[in-house]
């Protein structure tokens, strides 16, 4: 039930090209992360369908092996 | 089967107008995702109906698959999915959660 960061990020910016991703392991434990993410392609979507775009890119492991994701999402400014 | 969950978690939500699917109980919350969203509601002093999926291992998927959401907790106002923890947090923070509640007929407290 650990994955690893760089993985995470990697999954993401597979699933949505332009996506800038920072990520912080919350408890050092490979298992608790928070991250955030910016995308143009967020631009006029709800919170909600931002949040499943993030998901979706992590292929069902949110839930599963990827137990707590602390998930924040915004379209770049300018 | 999944019909059949489907029809629970409708008319759930259409009976009760703010509904939180969580771990745990309002009162006992299991999960702190759960009582973090427990704990906004009560701050806005907002009513709702706890729906405890450990209970209940279809209803915990059947939630996920309604939504297209895979976490729990999970938010419906008014039938509506508002989101899960993150997204209830930022949007108390924000006050757009008592605006949302607001206007649809809820009384909300501002978040202080």
């Amino acid at each position: 039930m650990a994955m690893d960061p760089t993985e995470i990020v990697r999954l993401i910016k597979d699933g949505i090209p332009d996506a800038q991703v920072q990520i912080e392991d919350l408890r050092g434990d490979g298992d608790h992360y928070a991250a955030y993410v910016e995308s143009s392609s967020f631009a006029g979507k709800t919170r909600v369908q931002q949040h499943q775009m993030v998901y979706r890119a992590l292929q069902g492991r949110m839930g599963g092996e990827l137990h707590a994701l602390a998930l924040q999402t915004g379209v770049p400014r300018g | 089967m999944e019909n059949a969950v489907f029809e629970r978690i409708r008319s759930d939500i259409s009976d009760n107008d703010v509904v939180l699917y969580m771990k745990g109980s309002p009162v006992f919350p299991q999960c702190g995702f759960s009582a973090a969203v427990v704990q906004v509601l009560t701050h806005l002093g907002v009513p709702f109906k706890g729906v405890d999926v450990l209970t209940d291992p279809s209803l915990r998927q059947g939630v996920k698959d309604f939504s297209s959401w895979p976490t729990i907790p999970q938010l419906y106002v008014k039938g509506e999915f508002v989101g899960g923890c993150d997204i209830v947090r930022e949007m108390y923070q924000t006050g757009e959660l008592t605006e949302l509640l607001n206007s649809r007929g809820i009384d909300a407290r501002p978040a202080a």
